[in-house]
């Protein structure tokens, strides 16, 4: 196998090949995109927003579950590298006539793809899918299950590091539920691997997983505690239709305890920065003069998340 | 540098400057290529004296060679702080080999706005043309083998210097 048995994203050179979890990527590797992304954002802001690197280049939005968000901004990346991109809302079409995950990869690759966007409900469907693709074929995990959501975790790095610059001089705070969030997981292993020292996670234990201190994180049931002194403030959003049973006894309460809201973001520091990786649930997770506050990037996130995912697909294809 | 075969990146740069003087105007921008032909663009900016705020370019995006060589590490922003549009162009290199960044550099323009003229400068013009391009401004014309390639370096006090070197593919490398 070609492909790094330990870590199936790498090449036997180190190179990106597959962009399937940040977990278990060097630091080098995030800071080529994060530096690629840079330059894209350039590119974002001119007259022609488009760049030639991925002409004649098919890429498939392969999307098993919904997700408009996420799957545009996909397309406006791969279209602003001049891609032809083609896009699949699975779940209603083949998946419903019985035909399987790997036939449906199989078909399309027949059809010339290049490169396989993949959102699935189940965690590991983009790693089951990169196993059996062929090899000049990449596949990008565009959110799998409670897994990972790498591109997501990636924009959430290039956000705080153009605002607060150094990593390495950050105490962060992430909010919420953790236990269903794969946004969480993808923030709390980029934020390791690139050395920032103090990472909270705040939020009831019910929506806690029971293993999170293994991620060697500090966890906080008090949000007022939690966010003394952080110069983050990473929001999730709560996650209603991934919860099954009462892990909580309601929205309004939830809240009451872990909203941010202005006298709770008054603890941190006060250049705090707030991010949300959307939708908002205002009046849930978030109170809307927060969300649109000064102190919110939520959308610069969005602008940034496209060179993100220029970056990764321009990359990839490269490699 | 003792035994270095090739002239003095200094005094090129000089007469290159002095080529360009009766040349340039008020709607002149110029534009350097990364890495080399940024240095020599502020160098030839401040000698010329020009108006318009200088321009880089980083053609990465622009490459011919992407699908064999990937995305080159370390790709820096491309910034054209000026109006293209009507405006009277210099792009600036330091070695014209192929003509291939030249080529990537013109279609990256061109998505900026569209120029009233692009003319091309460099330091050393070192022939191996692949497409119909030619430089305006030239420093010198030197003839070096196929297997060798012309680098342009900096020391930490600015001052500019011509290196010989055996050509190796890696990602690094400039296309000429």
């Amino acid at each position: 196998m070609w492909l790094d048995p330990a870590n199936p994203q790498l090449n036997k050179n180190g190179e990106l090949h597959h962009l399937l979890s940040l977990e278990g990527l060097p630091a080098g590797v995030l800071r080529q995109i994060l530096d690629t992304a840079e330059s894209f954002v350039g590119v974002t802001q001119r007259e022609v927003k488009k760049v030639p690197l991925l002409r004649g280049k098919a890429v498939f939005n392969l999307f098993f579950e919904a997700s408009t968000r996420t799957r545009t901004t996909f397309e406006i990346a791969a279209k602003r590298l001049s891609a032809d991109v083609i896009n699949l809302a699975i779940n209603v079409s083949s998946q419903s006539k019985g035909e399987t995950v790997l036939d449906t990869v199989a078909n399309l690759s027949a059809m010339q793809a290049d490169m396989f966007i993949v959102r699935h409900a189940a965690s590991g469907a983009p790693y089951l899918i990169a196993k059996h693709v062929a090899p000049d074929i990449h596949v990008v995990n565009a959110g799998d299950g409670r897994h990972s959501h790498p591109t997501q975790g990636l924009l959430d790095m290039y956000t705080i590091r153009h605002y607060k610059g150094d990593f390495t001089k950050l105490r962060v705070a992430i909010v919420g539920d953790i236990l269903h969030s794969r946004v969480a997981r993808s923030q709390i292993h980029a934020l390791t691997t690139l050395g920032c020292p103090e990472i909270r996670v705040i939020g009831p234990k019910t929506l806690l997983p029971a293993d999170v201190d293994r991620l060697g994180v500090q966890v906080y049931g008090d949000m007022r505690e939690g966010l003394k002194d952080v110069d983050v403030v990473m929001m999730l959003r709560l996650q209603n239709e991934r919860m099954n049973g009462a892990l909580l006894p309601s929205a309004q309460e939830f809240y009451k305890y872990y909203g941010l809201t202005e006298d709770k973001l008054a603890l941190a520091k006060p250049d705090a920065i707030v991010l949300h990786p959307g939708p908002m649930n205002r009046g849930v997770e978030i109170d809307s003069s927060v969300a649109d506050g000064k102190q919110s990037v939520i959308l610069p996130q969005v602008t940034f998340g496209i060179a993100i995912r220029m970056a990764v697909m321009s990359i990839l294809a490269g490699n | 540098m003792p035994g270095n075969p090739l002239p003095d990146a200094e005094s090129l740069l000089a007469s290159l400057t002095d080529r360009m003087r009766p040349a340039v105007g008020p709607t002149t921008g110029l534009v350097g290529i990364y890495t080399g032909g940024v240095w020599l663009a502020e160098r030839l900016h401040a000698a010329l004296g020009l108006k318009l705020p200088l321009g880089t370019l980083d053609v990465s995006f622009y490459r011919d060679d992407f699908s064999r060589k990937g995305l080159r590490r370390n790709v820096k922003s491309s910034d054209i702080p000026f109006d293209i549009d009507g405006c009277d162009v210099i792009i600036v290199d330091d070695v014209l080999y192929t003509g291939r960044t030249i080529r990537a550099a013109m279609n990256e323009l061109f998505d900026y706005g569209r120029p009233e003229r692009i003319r091309l400068a460099a330091l050393v013009d070192r022939g191996g043309r692949e497409l119909p391009i030619a430089a305006d401004f030239v420093g010198a014309e030197i003839a070096i083998a196929a297997g060798e390639s012309i680098e342009l370096k900096r020391d930490t006090a600015g001052r500019l210097a011509l290196e010989l070197t055996q050509e190796q593919v890696t990602k690094e490398q400039g296309q000429g």
